[in-house]
C-alpha cells in the first residue's frame, strides 16, 4: 500500500473583494481553484516530485499533505487515513507525528531569538516527548556539531540553517517530509550538500519525501517519480527517465525545451509562447489549450482525463 | 581590434568598517565588446553585484572605488559623480535587477516612465519619444504594445514586467546592459523568453551585456565569455565553452561538480568542502586555499597570482583536465 494517496484533491480559494466593494461595483463572488481533482501516490521510501511553474499550485498540495490546509474536495490519506475526515484523535496525532515540512527560505522559518537546541526540540517538546540530547544527536546527523546546538540562527550560513530545519523536522521521526523548494534560496555549492544530506537520510533513515521544485535538473536528479502540474491540474506523471527521454505532454516537453542546458553552448531556445492564463478565469477544457500547438476542437471543449501511455500517465487529447 | 565597450582595470572596491577595511571587490579587470555577453558567476558574496553597481555608480556608502579605472566606449567613468553619471546610467548603460519592481515607479503608467526616460537621454521630440515608447515595448514582445503604454506596473505579471524593464533600459539605447539576475524570480519559459531577448538584441543592436547569475545553464545558453568570482577576485576568466567543460581554477571545477546534470544521473554530487570566507576573516594566501583539493604550501602563504593578459585561473597549481573532480 502507498504511504500517501492523493484522490482528486481540488482546493478552491474565495478571492472575492470584500461584499460592500461587490455591491458598488456590481461584482460577482470570484472563486481561485489553485488545485483541480489531483490524484496521485507516493510509495513508501521513494522521493515524489511535483514540477511547475509559478502559480501551478504546488505549495497548496504541499499544505494539504501535512494538513496546514484542508482540501475543498478529495482527499489525502496518510497510511490509508484521511486527516481531514478522521474522527479518531488518537490516529490523526499518530499520523501528524509522521508528517513534516521544510520551507523554502531558511532565514524566515527559523526563530530568530531561539537556541538551534530550543528551535530543534521544539515539535517534540509540543507533545511532551523527551529531548534530552536530542539536538546534539540531530546536528551530526545533519553534518553539523554538537557544540551548536547552544547558538542562534543568525551565527549560520544559509546552507546550515537550511540543515537546522532539516534537523527539525527529523526531530518527531517523521516518515515522510514535505519539502518546498528546499535548495531554491541556496547557491549551487550549498544546494549538493542539502540534496546529499536528503538522499543519504533517506536511505539512512527509510525516509519518504514530497518534493516541491521548480528547477527540472534538481527534480531529475532527486525522483523516483515526477508529478507535472499546470494551473493546478496534473498534466503528466513518470519515473524522471521517462519523463526526461520522452515527455508526453506538449506542456512538458515545453518546459523540458525552456529549460537552461548546461552542455549546449549558445543554444538559441525558440521562446515559449504565450504566459500562464488566469487562475480566476480558467481556459475551457485543457487549462493548456491556448498555447498548445497540437490543440484542436476537442481540446477546448473537454478536459482531458489522465490516461495510461507507454510507462506515463498523461492528461492530453493529442498524445500520441 | 574593435574597442571594448566595458574595460575594468584592477577595480577595487572598499568599505571601511571598525574592523578594518572590507574589499568585496579587489583587482577584478576584464573586458566587455560590442555584442558580447559576459557572464559572472560565483557563490552568494562573492562580489558579483558589487562589481556591476560599481560600473553604473549606485554603490551605497560607505562602499567606494578605491582603486582602478572603468572605462566605457574609452571614456574614463569611475570617478563621475552626481548628475555627470546620473546621464551616463541610461543613456550608455542600462540596468536590469532581478526584482522589476526596483526600477518601474508603481505610480506611473508604462508609457510615461519610457516617454520620460527617452527625452532625458535623447535628443528627440515628445511625439517622436512616445512613439519609440512604443516600439521599445514591442520589441521586448509585449502584445499589443500601443494599448498596454497606458497600463501601470501593477497590471502586468512577472515576466512581462521584467520586459518592460528591458525596454526601458534598451529605449535610450545604451551601449551596454548590466542585469543583475535578470531571471532568477521568473519561471523557466518566462527565464527563456527573457534570454531569447538578450540574446537576440545584444546580435542585432552590438550591445554589450553584463549577465550576473547563479545558473550555469544559462551562462552556458547565453554568454559568450564567462567570469568567475570568488571571495571579491577574479578566479577564472575565459570563453564559455573553455571555462564550463575544461575548467582550470578549483574553484570552478568545484562548482561544476556540485551542479546537477542529466548526464551524472542520480549519483552524489560533489561537494566543495566548507563555505566561503568572510570578508573581514580572509585566509592567508589563496582565499580558496581551505577549501581547495590541491592546496599547497605555495597556496597557504602567497596570494594567487593576477590572470594574465585577460584569461585563464588565478591559481598556482592549475588543473591540467585529467585531474578534475568533476
Ligand atoms: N490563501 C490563498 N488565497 C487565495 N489564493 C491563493 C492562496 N494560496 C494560493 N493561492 C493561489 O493559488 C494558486 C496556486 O498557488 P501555490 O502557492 O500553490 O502555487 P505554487 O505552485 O506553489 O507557486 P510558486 O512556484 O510560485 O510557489 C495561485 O494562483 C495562488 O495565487
Ligand atoms: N554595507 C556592507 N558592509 C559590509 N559588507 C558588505 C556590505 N554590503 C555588502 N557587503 C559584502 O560584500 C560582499 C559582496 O556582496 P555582493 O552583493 O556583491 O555579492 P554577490 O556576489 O552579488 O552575491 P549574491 O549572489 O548573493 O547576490 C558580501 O560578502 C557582502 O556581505
Ligand atoms: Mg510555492
Ligand atoms: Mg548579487
Amino acid at each position: 500500500m502507498a504511504l500517501v494517496s492523493v484522490a482528486n484533491l481540488t482546493r478552491i480559494f474565495d478571492v472575492s473583494k470584500p461584499w460592500l466593494n461587490r455591491l458598488i461595483e456590481r461584482r460577482k463572488k470570484a472563486y481561485l481553484t489553485a488545485v483541480s481533482d489531483v490524484s496521485f501516490e507516493i510509495e513508501e521510501k521513494t522521493v515524489y516530485s511535483l514540477v511547475g511553474e509559478s502559480g501551478s499550485g504546488k505549495s497548496t498540495i504541499g499544505k494539504m499533505l501535512v494538513g496546514l490546509q484542508r482540501p475543498t474536495s478529495g482527499s489525502v490519506k496518510i497510511r490509508d487515513v484521511d486527516l481531514a475526515r478522521e474522527t479518531d484523535a488518537a490516529k490523526i496525532d499518530a499520523v501528524r507525528a509522521d508528517i513534516q515540512m521544510i520551507f523554502q527560505d531558511p532565514f524566515a522559518s527559523l526563530n530568530p531569538r531561539w537556541r538551534v537546541r530550543d528551535i530543534i526540540v521544539e515539535p517534540v517538546a509540543a507533545r511532551g516527548g523527551e529531548t534530552k540530547g536530542l539536538a546534539e544527536k540531530l546536528l551530526e546527523q545533519v553534518g553539523l556539531s554538537a557544540r551548536d546546538a547552544g547558538k542562534f540562527p543568525h551565527e549560520f550560513s544559509g546552507g546550515q540553517r537550511q540543515r537546522i530545519c532539516i534537523a527539525r523536522a527529523l526531530a518527531s521521526e517523521p516518515r515522510l517530509i514535505v519539502c518546498d523548494e528546499p535548495t531554491s534560496a541556496l547557491d549551487v555549492s550549498v544546494q549538493a550538500q542539502v540534496l546529499n544530506l536528503m538522499s543519504d537520510l533517506k536511505d539512512d533513515l527509510g525516509l519518504t519525501y514530497l518534493f516541491i521544485s521548480h528547477d527540472l535538473t534538481v527534480v531529475q536528479h532527486i525522483s523516483d517519480r515526477v508529478g507535472v502540474l499546470y494551473l493546478g491540474r496534473l498534466v503528466e506523471e513518470a519515473a524522471p527517465d521517462e519523463l526526461f527521454d520522452d515527455p508526453k505532454h506538449p506542456y512538458t516537453q515545453m518546459l523540458l525545451e525552456a529549460a537552461p542546458k548546461l552542455g549546449e553552448f549558445g543554444r538559441d531556445v525558440p521562446p515559449p509562447k504565450g504566459e500562464i492564463p488566469d487562475p480566476i478565469n480558467p481556459p475551457t477544457g485543457c487549462a493548456y489549450h491556448p498555447r498548445c500547438p497540437l490543440a484542436a476542437d476537442i481540446c477546448k471543449a473537454e478536459r482531458p482525463q489522465m490516461r495510461e501511455l507507454r510507462e506515463a500517465k498523461v492528461a492530453c487529447h493529442m498524445a500520441k | 581590434m574593435t574597442q571594448s565597450v566595458l574595460s575594468i582595470r584592477d577595480l577595487t572596491v572598499e568599505i571601511p568598517t571598525r574592523h578594518g577595511i572590507l574589499r568585496p571587490v579587489d583587482g577584478v579587470s576584464y573586458d566587455i565588446a560590442p555584442g558580447e555577453i559576459l557572464g559572472v558567476v560565483g557563490e552568494s558574496g562573492a562580489g558579483k553585484s558589487m562589481a556591476g553597481n560599481a560600473v553604473i555608480g549606485l554603490l551605497s556608502p560607505p562602499a567606494r572605488i578605491a582603486k582602478g579605472e572603468i572605462h566605457v566606449n574609452g571614456k574614463r567613468i569611475d570617478h563621475l559623480k552626481g548628475d555627470a553619471m546620473r546621464r551616463l546610467r541610461g543613456k550608455e548603460i542600462g540596468m536590469v535587477f532581478q526584482d522589476p519592481l526596483t526600477s518601474l515607479n508603481p505610480l506611473l503608467r508604462i508609457g510615461d516612465q519610457l516617454t520620460e526616460t527617452i527625452l532625458a537621454h535623447l535628443d528627440v521630440s515628445r511625439s517622436e519619444a512616445e512613439k519609440r515608447a512604443v516600439a521599445a515595448l514591442d520589441e521586448v514582445g509585449i502584445p499589443g504594445a500601443a494599448e498596454r503604454i497606458t497600463s501601470y506596473p501593477h497590471e502586468f505579471s512577472g515576466g512581462m514586467r521584467q520586459r518592460v524593464v528591458i525596454a526601458l533600459a534598451l529605449c535610450a539605447e545604451p551601449s551596454l546592459i548590466i542585469a543583475d539576475e535578470p531571471t532568477t524570480a521568473l519561471d523557466v519559459s518566462v527565464q527563456a523568453q527573457i534570454i531569447a531577448l538578450l540574446k537576440s538584441l545584444c546580435k542585432e543592436r552590438g550591445t554589450a551585456v553584463m549577465l550576473i547569475t547563479h545558473d550555469m545553464g544559462v551562462i552556458a545558453e547565453a554568454a559568450d565569455r564567462v567570469a568567475v568570482m570568488y571571495a571579491g577576485k577574479l578566479a577564472e576568466l575565459g570563453s564559455v565553452r573553455d571555462v564550463l567543460t575544461t575548467p582550470r581554477h578549483p574553484y570552478t571545477d568545484g562548482l561544476m561538480g556540485s551542479t546537477p546534470l542529466a548526464s551524472r544521473g542520480k549519483k552524489r554530487l560533489h561537494q566543495i568542502p566548507g563555505a566561503m570566507p568572510r570578508l573581514d576573516n580572509l585566509p592567508d594566501g589563496c582565499a580558496f586555499h581551505p577549501r581547495c583539493p590541491f592546496a599547497q604550501d605555495t597556496c597557504r602563504a602567497d596570494p594567487a597570482p593576477k590572470l594574465s593578459d585577460g584569461n585563464g585561473a588565478a591559481c598556482w597549481f592549475p588543473l591540467s583536465h585529467a585531474e578534475a573532480v568533476a
